[in-house]
């Protein structure tokens, strides 16, 4: 670990010794190198060092939590810290309905997108249809909540005859267009990388092509395809704002997938609502913390399972190669 | 900064026996640190600044007080913000503000809070305020006694049929739990006042972060029952007249009917300071108590002071 951090100076002080001679130049590169050097280094440390710190802080604050409250509670199926019911049951259960309602909208829809975008159309239709899909990720979410709360939450009501507009399904529709432009985004650079050859290949071995796009071109991408994916799913679970202005923010417990048409509470949209007004140091306080701590945990299984995913293919991949 | 000055000088006294101007830097560092927690509006003189912060229902009139004050008064400049009741009284507890807005009066926690933080919170009444019931324009229930609100939000009822409307399900909507009209509402009308009674709102209550989620979604859903400060209910919502039991009478918020007491769901508007206030602070709290202050209220759809 410490070579890490420290330079062979050793190395350097030999290379002067040896030639005996002091050259100015590759003295003033080395320490060029090493500056530069040093500082990706630092960058690349400062980036797992910020990770470890964040769940430090979490756990700082999360576990006077759990010694206020009894596991019993905290999955008690109410969620009303103002009068003591701390069950977090409603609000996890929220969160996953909201996530995977939006996962199985934008994947399957991202997918197509970009197969579309970087495999039946012309070139210049390409350098027209990416940027405007890029676009919409630059819009700011409360701005997507708003239009949301105003034209989508009464069109879901009146289509998906639910007693308000306001539903876990609005929801997902919102987080699927917000989880869109990454997936297609990144998932289209990835199929578009795919060496020219393999499309010839299978075309002169007579596959026709749909076969060749769904049989060889895309799982050739296929870790791009999932990075993208996972980047999506990634921001559609930390998404707040939008989700706190349509979801209706009823910790109701969710029992099915029909409650995609009932108002739900997430996770993140209650540490918006209640973190600007909780007491410092209450127990409140430490669960909204906990409540944060159990939304990191489950971001990075996501992220975890599905690097896994990545790490495995690349390595069979390499295997065939080699 | 008159410590500063002080500080400096005793500091300088100090410096040379010790011989170390170093004392005198932490010393004067030290102190200017712990002097500048103090809120502002305290030190009197000219040009101070008033911290003003909480509750989200007063947020309006709060600006609209501060920016008449500082045409009237140019020595002294008020900065407001929201955040809800509680959040402007934590400030206050921590030292941070010289007044808390709150549309609930202070909890006894939060007065032990201050009291170890040596502070006497002091409540002055500033203005008034009704709640209004609003629901869809084109739903006919126009009557509502406390005792079926009661049952309304706590979900023993959940057909409009059953209190004279249509056969629709109902949906209730709330302001967040941090709101001081939320915990008034559970206080008054969920729990109708009674001090034991446990009742919560419905599980399938919407809780919603803004005024302007509760009015967007009564304007278009012709299920929706929500409840909002007087100040904020628009000209598109329809107004439910309320009575205290199924006799009558049955009264529309109003300044009137809140000023003569004939509104069940009325509260009133605080101002909270750390102890009794001095100086900038208290000639504010004496403006807006005045008439030109009180002119304001009405304005902005609250209940002025008599």
């Amino acid at each position: 670990m410490l070579r890490l951090w420290w330079p062979n100076w050793a190395l350097y002080r030999c290379n002067n010794r040896d030639t005996g001679i002091v050259e100015r130049e590759p003295i003033k590169r080395t320490w060029q190198e090493f500056l530069i050097e040093r500082i990706i280094r630092a960058t690349g440390v400062s980036a797992i060092a910020i990770v470890g710190l964040i769940i430090l802080f979490l756990l700082r604050e999360a576990v006077p939590a759990l010694m206020q409250v009894t596991p019993a509670d905290l999955l008690a199926d109410r969620w009303y810290p103002v009068e003591g019911y701390y069950g977090l049951a409603p609000l996890i259960l929220g969160t996953l309905l909201v996530t995977v309602g939006a996962a199985v909208i934008a994947l399957p829809a991202g997918l197509a997108t970009a197969i579309f975008i970087a495999e039946i159309v012309p070139r210049w239709a390409r350098d027209l249809l990416k940027p405007f899909v890029e676009v919409l990720a630059g819009i700011p979410s409360v701005v997507l909540g708003f239009i949301g709360m105003l034209a989508l939450a009464p069109l879901v009501r009146r289509f998906a005859g639910a007693p308000t507009g306001l539903t876990a399904l609005t929801g997902s529709l919102l987080l699927a267009l917000m989880a869109l432009p990454t997936i297609v985004s990144v998932a289209e650079d990835a199929i578009d990388a795919v060496p020219v050859s393999y499309r010839n290949a299978a075309l002169a071995l007579g596959a026709t092509r749909w076969q060749t796009i769904w049989r060889v071109v895309v799982p050739a991408a296929r870790t791009g395809i999932l990075t993208g994916m996972m980047l999506g799913v990634g921001r559609a679970i930390g998404e707040t704002m939008a989700v706190m202005m349509v979801t209706g923010n009823a910790a109701r417990i969710v029992t099915g997938p029909a409650d995609l048409f009932l108002p739900v509470r997430t996770m993140t949209a209650t540490i918006a609502a209640e973190m600007g007004e909780v007491a410092q140091g209450s127990t409140h306080y430490h669960l909204l913390f906990v409540i944060g701590f159990v939304l990191f945990l489950i971001s990075f299984i996501v992220n975890l399972a599905a690097s896994a995913v990545v790490f495995r293919e690349t390595r069979r991949s390499e295997r065939v190669m080699s | 900064m008159n410590t500063e000055t002080i500080t400096r000088t005793s500091g300088a006294a100090r410096g040379a026996r010790l011989g170390t101007p170093c004392v005198l830097l932490f010393l004067s560092l030290t102190l200017s640190i712990l002097t500048s927690c103090q809120p502002a509006g305290t030190d009197s003189g000219h040009g101070s600044t008033i911290q003003n912060v909480g509750s989200d229902t007063m947020v309006n009139l709060a600006l609209a007080w501060a920016e008449e004050y500082a045409v009237q008064s140019s020595e002294t400049s008020v900065s407001v913000s929201g955040g809800g009741s509680g959040s402007g009284i934590a400030a206050l507890i921590n030292g941070t503000i010289d007044l808390a807005n709150a549309s609930r009066s202070i909890k006894a926690e939060e007065i032990a809070a201050a009291e170890a933080n040596s502070i006497t919170p002091v409540e002055h009444i500033v203005a008034r305020d009704a709640i209004a019931i609003v629901v869809h324009m084109d739903n006919p229930v126009d009557r509502l006694t406390i005792h079926q609100l009661s049952d309304l939000y706590s979900g023993v009822i959940t057909n409009w049929r059953d209190v004279g409307g249509a056969d629709r399900p109902i949906v209730l909507l709330s302001r967040e739990s941090n709101s001081g009209t939320h915990v008034f509402f559970l206080e008054h009308v969920v729990r109708r006042g009674i001090k034991l009674d446990e009742t919560l709102f419905s599980r399938d209550t919407l809780l919603l972060p803004s005024s302007e989620g509760i009015s967007a979604e009564v304007r278009q859903n012709p299920n929706a029952l929500g409840y909002d400060g007087l100040g904020y209910v628009t000209p598109d919502q329809k107004v439910v007249a309320v009575a205290l039991d199924p006799a009558g009478p049955f009264v529309l918020p109003s300044v009137d009917s809140v000023n003569d007491g004939s509104y069940p769901i009325a509260r009133d508007l605080y101002i909270y300071t750390a102890d009794e206030p001095v100086g900038p602070v208290a000639a504010y709290l004496r403006w807006i108590r005045g008439h030109d202050a009180q002119a304001l209220v009405a304005e902005l759809g609250f209940v002025p002071l008599q």
